[in-house]
């Protein structure tokens, strides 16, 4: 019997289930997956092309000073919305504000919210469905009927009235507003990776390596941390490095819609979607096309680097 | 900036702007001028415009939105006409109003005029309507204009809550019925300019199915205006020609349909294609660049009208409330001209006083050096005054079009130029922002705005500066000025009253409880069928006078 | 088969009761809808008290919750704050969201599923990576940035398209179809060119062309049939979520549908709006996963629903 809201959902190329995982018949073999998979990525050149720009990024992220010496706060009405010169390289907004300066020193938000809220579902989302698959019978009912209720709310609705709900205030750091847009999309991201693992598991459980550690007195954290997880993983790890890229891209639809970050804080999405009105894309396209650039860029190195990975890991697709 | 972006734009922008009344307006600076409106029944033809979803039913003394102000204007005839061109008031419903004292009114009805469901307009159906309106127990949002009216207070219950705390009466002492076509009004302090206020939408009469049958009359508004209600939806509002219109305002087109937009943008996107007539705020990002005149050439129009931004220094901050000289040093340090014309692309223009340009009694440059950018000079006063410790934060809600854009355009501009640290802090909406700053939680500065409910240069300082006023969110408090607009309210309208009025004007100049920034303008476009589009002192198309080229 | 799908639909019931009730919680969360009706001025204290109670604003949220589902259960969706029937906007809304909807996922099976097929027999080669990268290049550009570019090019510019789509014909809906659709596009070519890759190795198709069966069989009917079934689960999921999710596309192209109705009621703080929609939605999602379960079992005859 399989119940199909164990199969594996959306975008995420499990095989169905019923099937049994070739990789990861017991630890051995599932370090041997592993170090399979790092030789698979070593020759693999998206892997090493997405690996340089992340660096690169996250570099931009964590140390901005280093790549531009310009105050991105500092407005000069007089230079307003000129194009890229000499002196601003990626020309000026309608505030006056340096563009190139505004995309390094936005790298922060936008990168913050996509890392921290794709660690945030697999970490939620992966418990739940840890717990969903292993211990199934009403507790799985529960949780998976819970996990329904809230993918069941679009999330742009979930965002906007969770926005109402927690104002971001001038006070708060960057990090606080950030979290709130973190939160938001973890309280309404987290049951697909739920489904996505409770699947994984339900394939795992049954394995003969399983009921032997089983047999052996195992407890059930023990069950579930030494022989489940490490063999249920893989398939959630993809999915998260992928969604990262569109988490990046939803912070921006939801600064768009006026919910997302705000200014003070600067972010690509903040600036990509006050750039995106028809009059100022013919008056001063410089300003939607550089933030544009780098949102575009970063989400491909996370997702190139996710499509790697999964290749390396996925035995079925070598 | 970004009078596109927010989806709440077409909702809550007009919550910014209390629009009220009737037609008017000139050609503007496009290219259709002075064309005068053909005479009854001559035009036809159908047009489409832009609007929004009401808030409420439309009942006029309930409806402080332009959404529902929109089609209400269309659909009600009042006392009091405004003029297109010049918004002089003119007789419309009203014969004659009259006064020796300005403080007891006898108003005349014209004979023969209809509502739409072919019942007579009476002095009955404005009284009732007054009285109706002006009663705390019926909770209709424009209770407020009948407060100078006698016997008011009477209708009104303690904390609002009328099932607890029952109003002594639910009629209006002051308003008396002589016959079929006369009233009389009695106010309780004068007023000189009484009859300017009546062409206000909560003024207008209401039907006797008004009061028979209110959810019949909801459904199916009724009202003495040119056009009458076709149908109403979430998506459309049609309106048609009411053919037995009997006043001197009649509507040239057959139909007119409001069609319901969620962005301006594609409104705008739709009027460029020509797959809709009128636009009645063009998107201020297609102002860049003069982008909308290459556009829709010799289809457009700019009109100066009757509303005013500005900032309040928050009576709640200890270290403004006492020094006006901070506060004209800050103000000096803002570069209006800039910010108009790169953050607001000339869809504004400077203010140099707290009276719109719109409005009879209006006087230039009250405001002075003050308002008139000089950073050197604003360094000197402001290292004078003594400065600002910690951040000042320019407080607004984000919700309305541009309001983010420009608070971070005025905070950038002190901070540049006074050498403090100003932060915008931006409130989720409108209705949060109000409670804010009732409940003082607002330091600094915050955004103000103000659209002018009836044409006249009172409307602009006492429901704001008046001690305890409504809208006073400056906490403003001089007897000078108090006395000022008691003395201009008793004196003969016109000059008179106007000149006690500029010497109030200019009394908050000295005190500076709040700093003027910019008037307010309109830019409307419209599609090659139609011709004479005339926007109004309150930033509204003249729906009677649009025509349909054949 | 029957038992499942009973069993399915009475598990709906507490789902929709907990996702209004967390709905109904939110906006009762976001503060007094009557606050703010009065333009630049406060409002009358008798407006606010009358509003509230007209509302049933100042009751407990259990029982705002309690009233508002007892007259849903009868039928009654309640009226707007500005006298809207709820019911008769959603019946006037549904068709135009539902053709929207169609459209999107029409593109999205009809062109992604083409992309990934063709990327997947070309693996490793010129044309896999042009549509690994141009997929993820769609995914990347935030669907604003789509819209309001796609509007000025093909239907101003160019005039092949209608501006916006008010009168909401399948026309009109077409250019916002595709734009609601492409990032879908990108996911389902991404997953079909990896299950397509797992299957042409998988021993059954080896077996058929052992048999002696030409390429074109083995790729149209033993690896297409077996892998289409992520794609379809994709889609099943997709078309609830392209239903409320549409905003965006909506505001950009003024479509009168579903996702534009929601967020005015949002904006309005309109509870009945908000609930009664959500509630629409919600059951819609569940009805097509629903259905996207069931025929899963139909395609694949490994899963059964005993």
């Amino acid at each position: 019997m399989t119940d199909p809201s164990g199969v594996a959902v959306s975008e995420f190329s499990t095989p169905p289930a019923g099937e049994v995982r070739e990789g990861g018949q017991d630890r051995q073999e599932a370090r041997s997956l592993w170090s399979d998979a790092w030789r698979e990525l070593r020759r693999n050149p998206l892997f090493w092309i997405s690996v340089v720009l992340i660096v690169v990024l996250l570099t931009m992220a964590v140390a901005p000073q280093l790549f531009t010496s310009t105050d991105p706060r500092y407005g000069d009405l007089a230079v307003a919305r000129q194009p890229p010169s000499a002196e601003h390289v990626f020309g000026t907004t309608s505030q006056g504000y340096d563009v190139y300066a505004r995309v390094i020193h936005g790298a922060r938000a936008s990168i913050l919210v996509g890392v921290l809220t794709s660690i945030g579902t697999v970490v939620v989302g992966g418990l739940i469905g840890l717990i969903s698959g292993f211990y199934g019978g009403w507790l799985d009912a529960l949780l998976s009927r819970v996990g329904e209720i809230f993918f069941a709310i679009p999330l742009l609705l979930a965002g906007i009235l969770t926005f109402y709900l927690f104002p971001p205030d001038l006070e708060d750091p960057l990090i606080l507003q950030v979290l709130t847009v973190v939160g938001v999309l973890v309280l309404f991201g987290w049951p697909s990776l739920a489904r996505l693992m409770r699947g994984a598991v339900l394939q795992v459980k049954p394995n003969d390596y399983v009921n032997a550690a089983r047999a052996l007195g195992a407890s059930a954290p023990r069950l579930i941390f030494q022989h489940i997880l490490p063999n249920a993983v893989a398939p959630m790890i993809v999915v998260a490095t992928l969604n990262l890229g569109t988490y990046i891209a939803v912070e921006a639809t939801l600064a768009f819609l006026g919910i997302g970050l705000r200014s003070p804080a600067i972010s690509w999405g903040i600036d990509i979607s006050l750039a995106s009105s028809i009059g100022l894309v013919r008056a001063a396209p410089h300003m939607l096309i550089f933030p544009s650039i780098f949102l575009t860029v970063t989400i491909l190195a996370f997702i190139m680097l996710g499509d790697a990975i999964r290749d390396a890991i996925d035995p079925k697709l070598k | 900036m970004r009078a596109r972006s927010r989806a709440m734009v077409a909702a809550l922008f007009t919550s910014v702007a209390l629009v009220a009344t009737a037609c008017g307006g000139n050609g503007g600076d496009g290219g259709n001028t002075g064309e005068e409106p053909q005479a009854p029944g001559a035009a036809g033809g159908e047009i489409t415009i832009n609007g929004c979803t009401p808030e409420n039913p439309l009942v006029p003394g309930n409806t402080s939105e332009v959404c529902g102000g929109n089609v209400l204007d269309a659909i009600t005839a009042k006392l009091i006409h405004y003029d297109p061109d010049t918004t002089e008031p003119q007789m419309d419903i009203a014969e004659s109003i009259e006064t020796e004292d300005n403080q007891n009114f006898t108003v005349t009805l014209k004979q023969g005029y209809l509502f739409h469901d072919g019942t007579e307009v009476k002095a009955q159906n404005f009284v009732n309507a007054w009285n109706y309106t002006a009663a705390a127990e019926n909770g209709q949002t424009a209770s407020y204009f009948y407060s100078p009216i006698e016997g008011y207070e009477a209708t009104q219950c303690a904390e609002g809550d009328c099932e607890a705390n029952p109003a002594e009466t639910n009629e209006l002492s002051g308003l008396a019925v002589v016959d079929d076509y006369t009233f009389t009004i009695r106010t309780t302090e004068k007023v000189s300019n009484l009859p300017v206020r009546l062409g206000y939408t909560a003024f207008a009469p209401l039907p006797d199915i008004f009061f028979d049958d209110q959810a019949a009359y909801e459904a199916d508004p009724v009202g003495a205006g040119p056009f009458q209600v076709e149908s109403l939806s979430s998506t459309e509002m049609v309106l048609t020609k009411f053919a037995d219109y009997a006043g001197e305002f009649p509507a040239s087109v057959d139909k007119a349909t409001f069609r319901i937009y969620q962005d301006p943008a594609a409104a705008y996107a739709d009027v460029v294609a020509n797959n809709l007539d009128v636009i009645d705020q063009i998107p201020t990002d297609n102002l860049i660049g003069d982008q909308y005149q290459a556009d829709l050439p010799d289809r457009n129009a700019q009109r100066e009208t009757g509303g005013l931004r500005w900032w309040t220094y928050s009576p709640a901050d200890e270290q403004l409330a006492d020094n006006p000289d901070l506060r004209k040093a800050i103000s000096m340090a803002v570069d209006r001209q800039a910010i108009v014309e790169t953050v607001l692309s000339n869809s504004a223009t400077p203010a140099t006083g707290w009276v719109s340009p719109a409005v009879d009694g209006f006087m230039p440059d009250v405001c002075g050096e003050a308002c008139t950018f000089d950073a050197a000079a604003a360094k000197a006063l402001y290292d004078q005054a003594g400065g600002y410790e910690g951040t000042l934060t320019y407080t607004s809600n984000t919700d309305g079009a541009g309001n983010q854009q420009i608070g971070e355009a005025i905070c950038n501009q002190i901070s540049n130029n006074l050498g403090l640290d100003c932060q915008f802090q931006g409130v989720v909406d409108f209705a949060t922002f109000n409670e804010g700053i009732d409940n003082d939680e607002y330091k600094g500065i915050f955004r103000s705005g103000w659209q002018m409910d009836y044409p006249s240069i009172e409307n602009f300082l006492a429901p704001i500066y008046a001690e305890g006023a409504d809208s006073n969110w400056s906490d403003y408090a001089n007897p000078e000025f108090q006395q000022l607009l008691v003395d201009a309210a008793a004196a003969e309208a016109g000059d008179a009253s106007n000149q006690l009025y500029q010497q109030a004007e200019q009394v908050l100049a000295e005190d500076f409880p709040t700093a003027p920034f910019t008037y307010a303008k309109a830019t409307m476009g419209w599609s090659d069928r139609v011709t004479n589009v005339k926007i109004t002192a309150f930033g509204t198309p003249d729906l009677a006078s649009i025509q349909v080229i054949q | 088969m029957g038992s499942y799908v009973l069993r399915r639909l009475l598990q709906m019931i507490p789902v929709i009761i907990g996702a209004t009730f967390l709905i109904f919680a939110m906006v009762f969360g976001i503060g007094d809808p009557a606050a703010g009706r009065c333009g630049e001025r406060a409002c009358p204290e008798a407006f606010l008290v009358q509003f509230r109670q007209e509302y049933n604003l100042d009751e407990p949220l259990i029982v705002q919750y309690g009233l508002y589902m007892a007259k849903l259960l009868t039928g009654d969706f309640g009226e707007s704050f500005s006298g809207l029937s709820v019911a008769e906007e959603l019946i006037n809304r549904w068709p135009t969201t539902i053709r929207l909807a169609v459209i999107a996922v029409c593109f999205e099976a009809l062109v992604g599923i083409a992309a990934g097929i063709l990327a997947a027999l070309r693996k490793g080669r010129f044309l896999d990576y042009l549509v690994t990268l141009s997929s993820l290049l769609v995914i990347s550009i935030p669907v604003f940035v789509v819209g309001s570019l796609s509007q000025l090019v093909f239907g101003i510019r160019l005039g092949i398209f209608p501006v916006t789509a008010t009168e909401g014909g399948w026309f009109d809906l077409l250019l916002p179809g595709l734009v609601l659709g492409s990032f879908s596009v990108a996911y389902i070519a991404r997953l079909m060119r990896s299950t397509m890759i797992e299957n042409l190795r998988s021993d059954y198709v080896r077996t058929a062309r052992a048999k002696g069966l030409g390429p074109g069989r083995t790729v149209g009917v033993h690896t297409l049939r077996n892998s289409m079934i992520p794609a379809i689960t994709y889609i099943g999921y997709d078309l609830g979520a392209l239903m409320g999710g549409a905003v965006v596309t909506e505001r950009i192209f003024n479509i009168n549908g579903i996702g534009g109705f929601l967020f005015y009621g949002i904006n309005t703080k309109d509870g009945t709006i908000v609930v009664g929609t959500v509630t629409c939605l919600v059951l819609v999602y569940l009805l097509a996963n629903l259905l996207v379960d069931v025929l899963y079992g139909v395609l694949d005859p490994r899963i059964s629903h005993d």
